[in-house]
């Protein structure tokens, strides 16, 4: 892809080769994802795959070396009463913080993502963005979560905010790329549904929802609509591009619901950290309180896990 | 894009599966033996029959019922005729008003246990009997409650009077709510009324009987007998019987009206229907697809309004037929009272052959016909989410009402060929538009010869709105402000 | 469809009032032999009503009226089933035109057939009178016969307001209810007026956009096959109203068994009739309105040959 981009121009699809979306339809179909009760060994199973997706992030001006290198800690022992569960998938942090992190989790074979493109607005020339990159991946960032030029995309700059995605996948070089299109600044299912075969098309790994900083961030029809985008790139071209829904997700229930419409959307292939991830602080926590409630029978207090 | 071209697909079979998720049944009371309630009471029929209701998830007898005879209908006409003449026809309407909020407060109250014995009697998933049957109905209760006293402001010019007593024939595929139906704006227009529910699904009539009992209302206003054919033709034809309401089957609709023929009793018939769903290339796919399945595989196809035909436009039949499949195999067919079910059983056995028949039917017309290829419970009436495509209008399992989860798909070029096929049937209950351009809805909902036009949705329902059909899908309306008219004199 | 008729004992056929096909009683057609040094009067022929033309019946077949002194007034065609037959054709293949015509169109079109009454005025009250009615009383027939059609016309881009409905459902939802024609219509008009029973009979049944096939009142024929020649001179789209003269009991049963009529209206007050016109009904679920005494105009006569029709359209962005 990268390569093609050399010597090819490559076109930027148009609004109209996005299929519509009914708002409406879509939250009914939502609704039915959450009225699945998941139970016993389903739950289980799910809390469990539910703690391998989770990108654990934090992403804040505060941030210090100290801090990362706790939430590190964290990722690798997420509570020594549940031996069992998996670590996370990566800790995501700003690029500033990629080499504390990198050091830190060593090779516990969790990855290091880190934000770039003047994270969390994108309001950088695109030179800018593509050194940061670049100097993220030097740092040892396996994982770029970049952000889209919401200005550009609502001034309907569409090949502009192609051709920059472009040029950031061939930045990342070996490392994945994570496309944020921050759905709550976009305003309409459509815009998602388009902007996000925008970035497939582009060359994104990954598409995301949101940075966290803007509210609504992720939904589950945002997410839906995001699935289906993957879904019928994948029809077309044969490729897998992942999901990563971010902000928003706390609880482990709401988790679930999102790996039972993940399930029933793009089915047994997606169902690996490889392929689906939660940006999310705070919802390790509650799914390692609903794990531990599962193997006690007891419901839990936040007091007994730690908060990083 | 034809998306359906390109060889990729996608596997559903996971690993990770959901564990079973059933409703606990302990807290419902299902009595070994249900006798008829006439004039406020339970009381032994005279026919001295009773009929087994069973489980058609399990075959399992569920209760004994009454079988109302001639006499017994006689009886309860007669405690109608009381009610109406010494209580309810005299009442004040806001008072009359006040007992129909207490029946939707009371079932709103037994919501669960309502919605248990449901799933129970009739097969259908305990997730609709939740979330849509007894909030409906109770909803219609507390939507007629209102109109008791305000019925003068319905009919300009007109001053409404009640028609005396009602008799009222329910299916087995909404019995709850299709009684509430019919009982709601029959008592808030002040009439009495006889119901007698489904010989397959008799049991939550009866707990609304219970429910009437608890709501206090005058002893025979309303009366509920559990029969089968022979005790719905002695109340349509009992002469002291004013008004006919009945939902079924075309043939029987035909029946029952020529029955009525030189009689001055009035009717409502809700029949049959084969309604079309059209697909336009510019819909919504994702949320069409998400559409048809909802418009065939909604309690198991068992719906007049079912949208039993698709008409795809040809430039993206092969994506929608392909998303339709994939959607296909994550629905769950099995025990109805798993949380997570999406098609339970089939209602009967004798509705299972039916549709059997049916499939069998439509390979012989050569059909091609598709299913997910699930197991069946061992014991149950099952019947696997079914597609036939390369069917033609001229196949019978295009025209003829199936009754289950069976869906014919056909494909069309233009407009005019998408309305003529739609249209190119005996019924006219309801139909379907997906395209995301409002003006084409427009002019194909009104080209369309149905009663109800869902467009870019499908089988939603709401007290609030009128629900009947056109040609032979039956006569008059239900529900809305045009249901008040099926139990009032207007003149 | 002969089953029910026989059940009961008695054959249509026989029971046809004054079957004429053998001798007409005068050759002089009911007029009077004109004194030599006047003008012979030229009589009309009363023909059918069917897809805007004026045929004869595909059967040869007639019958005659006579007038209040006794003379034939006139020979009418005696329709046959394949008239009426060719009558649901036109009128199925009007139906979608008139259908989707505006309603205000529609209004001037009924109002263009009161202009049109109204001018022959003096025509209609010639016949009536010639049928035994005064003077006095066949003008406020004719006039009244001109003022329903004034009323209905205006009621034509009125009715939908006052009985539609926007619909407050519970989801997220779009829901509104409207009114639309049920299709063709049959319509028996009464015996007892020539004229009004016979436009307040048709009126309502074509400002709500169906199409129909009328009878004429069978011993009072002349007025309604006048009326045609009004319609037709009137803007009316062929096909939309299509009238028909016979005999009743022999037309009854063919009225309410055809599979392509979506209702039927019967004035009648006998009631082994309308048992036949019920049972035919249910052939296919047909419409069936009985009115046993004339009714005056009011709006609900448009809506007992409407249909509702409720469209959800979801409210998202």
């Amino acid at each position: 892809m990268a390569q093609m981009a050399k010597t090819v121009v490559m076109i930027a699809p148009k609004p109209d080769q996005a299929p519509r979306v009914d708002q409406v339809g879509v939250d009914e179909r939502v609704a039915r994802f959450r009225s699945r009760s998941i139970k016993k060994a389903s739950k289980v199973e799910a809390l469990n795959l539910v703690l391998s997706q989770i990108d654990l992030t934090t992403l804040e001006g505060q941030d210090t070396p100290g801090k990362v290198r706790q939430l590190c800690q964290k990722a690798m022992r997420l509570h020594d009463s549940l031996p069992d569960i998996p670590h996370v998938a990566a800790v995501c942090v700003y690029p500033m913080m990629v080499a504390e992190a990198k050091k830190a989790l060593g090779a516990s074979g969790i990855k290091v993502a880190s934000v770039a493109t003047s994270f969390p607005s994108g309001m950088a020339p695109s030179e800018v963005k593509l050194e940061e990159i670049k100097l993220a991946v030097g740092l040892g960032a396996d994982e770029i979560d970049m952000v889209i030029s919401r200005g550009k995309f609502l001034e309907g700059k569409y090949q502009e905010v192609f051709d920059e995605i472009v040029a950031c996948k061939e930045a990342c070089g070996d490392a994945h790329l994570k496309v944020i299109l921050e759905t709550g600044e976009l305003g309409t299912l459509d815009r998602v549904r388009y902007a996000s075969l925008l970035a497939m098309q582009a060359g994104a790994d990954f598409i995301k929802t949101s940075t966290g900083k803007i509210q609504p961030a992720a939904t589950m029809p945002v997410t839906l609509v995001m699935l289906q985008a993957i879904r019928d790139y994948y029809y077309d071209t044969g490729r897998m591009v992942g999901m990563k829904p971010a902000g928003g997700i706390s609880k482990a229930k709401l988790a679930i619901h999102y790996l039972v419409m993940l399930r029933e959307t793009l089915g047994e292939a997606w169902m690996s950290p490889d392929w689906f991830r939660f940006g999310a602080s705070s919802l390790a926590n509650d799914v390692l309180m609903q794990l531990q409630k599962q193997q006690t029978g007891i419901y839990q207090s936040e007091d007994y896990f730690s908060k990083d | 894009m034809n998306k359906a071209a390109a060889p990729h697909t996608l596997n559903f079979d996971t690993g990770w599966a959901y564990s079973p998720a059933p409703e606990s049944t302990d807290h419902v009371h299902i009595e070994d033996q249900y006798k008829l309630f006439i004039g406020g009471k339970f009381v032994a029929p005279k026919s001295g029959k009773y009929f087994d209701t069973i489980n058609p998830a399990n075959e399992k007898v569920l209760a004994r019922v009454a079988q109302a005879g001639a006499a017994d209908v006689d009886r309860a006409v007669t405690a109608a005729r009381d009610a109406y003449d010494t209580d309810w026809s005299k009442m004040k309407p806001a008072e009359r008003g006040k007992y129909i909020y207490r029946i939707a407060r009371i079932i709103q109250e037994r919501a669960r246990e309502f919605a248990v014995i449901e799933s129970m009697d009739g097969g259908k998933p305990i997730r609709e009997a939740r979330d849509v049957d007894i909030p409906l109905a109770a909803a219609h209760f507390f939507y007629y409650a209102g109109w008791a006293d305000k019925l003068d402001y319905a009919f300009p010019c007109r001053t409404p009077q009640s028609l005396g007593v009602a008799g009222q024939i329910i299916p087995w595929n909404f019995p709850l709510l299709m009684a509430a139906w019919k009982i709601a704006p029959a008592l808030a227009c002040g009439n009495t009324v006889v119901l007698k529910p489904a010989e397959t699904t008799p049991l939550t009539a009866l707990k609304l009987a219970e429910v009437i009992e608890a709501a206090d209302l005058p002893p025979g206003v309303v009366n509920i007998l559990t029969g089968d054919g022979s005790t719905g033709a002695a109340i349509v034809n009992h002469e002291d019987v004013n008004k006919i309401a009945f939902t079924g089957s075309t043939n029987v609709g035909r029946i029952i009206q020529r029955a009525l023929a030189g009689t001055d009793k009035r009717y409502t018939l809700e029949l049959g229907g084969k309604a079309a769903n059209i697909i336009f290339a510019d819909a919504a796919i994702d949320q069409a697809v998400e559409g048809v399945v909802n418009a065939i595989f909604f309690n198991q196809g068992h719906v007049c309004c079912a949208g039993s035909r698709l008409l795809v436009q040809e430039s993206v039949a092969d994506e929608v037929i392909a998303k339709l499949k994939e959607r296909m195999q994550t629905l769950i067919v099995g025990d109805p009272l798993d949380k997570n079910t999406d098609i339970g059983a089939i209602n009967s056995a004798e509705q299972l052959e039916r549709i059997n028949a049916y499939l069998d039917l439509g390979l012989e017309e050569g059909a091609e016909m598709f299913q997910c290829g699930g197991k069946n419970p061992d014991k149950g009436y099952w019947c696997q989410p079914t597609l036939f495509t390369n069917v033609a209008q001229s196949h019978r399992i295009v025209r003829e009402e199936i009754f289950g989860p069976v869906l014919a798909i056909q494909t069309f070029r233009t407009l005019d060929e998408a309305v003529a096929k739609a249209n190119n049937t005996q019924y006219g209950l309801s139909g379907g538009i997906w395209t995301d351009k409002g003006a084409k809805i427009f002019s194909v909902g009104a080209k369309m010869r149905a009663g109800v036009i869902w467009a870019n949705t499908f089988n939603k329902f709401d007290p609030t709105s009128p629900f009947g059909g056109y040609k032979e899908s039956g006569v008059g309306r239900e529900g809305g402000m045009h249901g008040l008219s099926a139990y009032l004199d207007l003149h | 469809m002969d089953k029910t008729v026989k059940a009961e004992g008695r054959s249509i056929d026989s029971a046809a009032p004054r079957e004429t096909q053998s001798a007409a009683k005068s050759a002089s057609r009911g007029r009077a032999k004109p004194p030599a040094t006047t003008r012979l009067g030229v009589a009309k022929t009363y023909k059918l009503y069917i897809n805007g033309k004026f045929p004869r019946t595909e059967s040869g077949r007639y019958f005659t009226v006579v007038d209040s002194k006794g003379n034939i007034a006139a020979n009418m065609c005696r329709a046959s089933r394949k008239d009426f037959r060719e009558a649901v054709l036109a009128a199925r293949s009007a139906f979608s035109g008139w259908a989707d015509a505006s309603a205000y169109l529609r209004g001037q079109i009924l109002y263009r057939v009161a202009e049109m009454l109204e001018a022959r005025a003096e025509q209609f009250v010639t016949e009536l009178k010639l049928m035994g009615v005064d003077k006095r009383t066949a003008s406020r027939e004719v006039t009244a016969a001109i003022d329903c059609l004034v009323y209905y016309a205006g009621w034509t881009d009125k009715y939908q307001q006052v009985f539609s409905a926007v619909n407050p459902v519970a989801s997220s939802h779009f829901n509104f209810s409207i009114l639309e024609p049920v299709g063709v219509v049959s319509v028996l008009t009464g015996q007892n007026s020539a004229l009004l029973g016979f436009v307040e009979a048709i009126a309502p049944v074509i400002a709500g956009g169906n199409t129909a096939i009328a009878l004429a009142p069978e011993q009072n024929p002349l007025c309604a096959i006048s009326f045609a020649e009004v319609l037709h001179s009137s803007d009316v789209p062929a096909g939309v109203i299509n009238i028909l003269s016979g005999y009743r009991k022999e037309l009854a049963e063919q009225f309410s068994s055809h599979m392509d009529i979506n209702a039927i209206i019967a004035n009648s007050n006998d009631a082994s009739e309308i048992k036949i016109i019920q049972e035919q009904a249910a052939n296919n679920i047909k419409r069936v309105i009985i009115r046993t005494k004339p009714i005056a105009p009011d709006p609900y006569q448009i809506i007992d040959v409407q249909e509702t029709k409720t469209t959800w359209h979801p409210i998202g962005g």
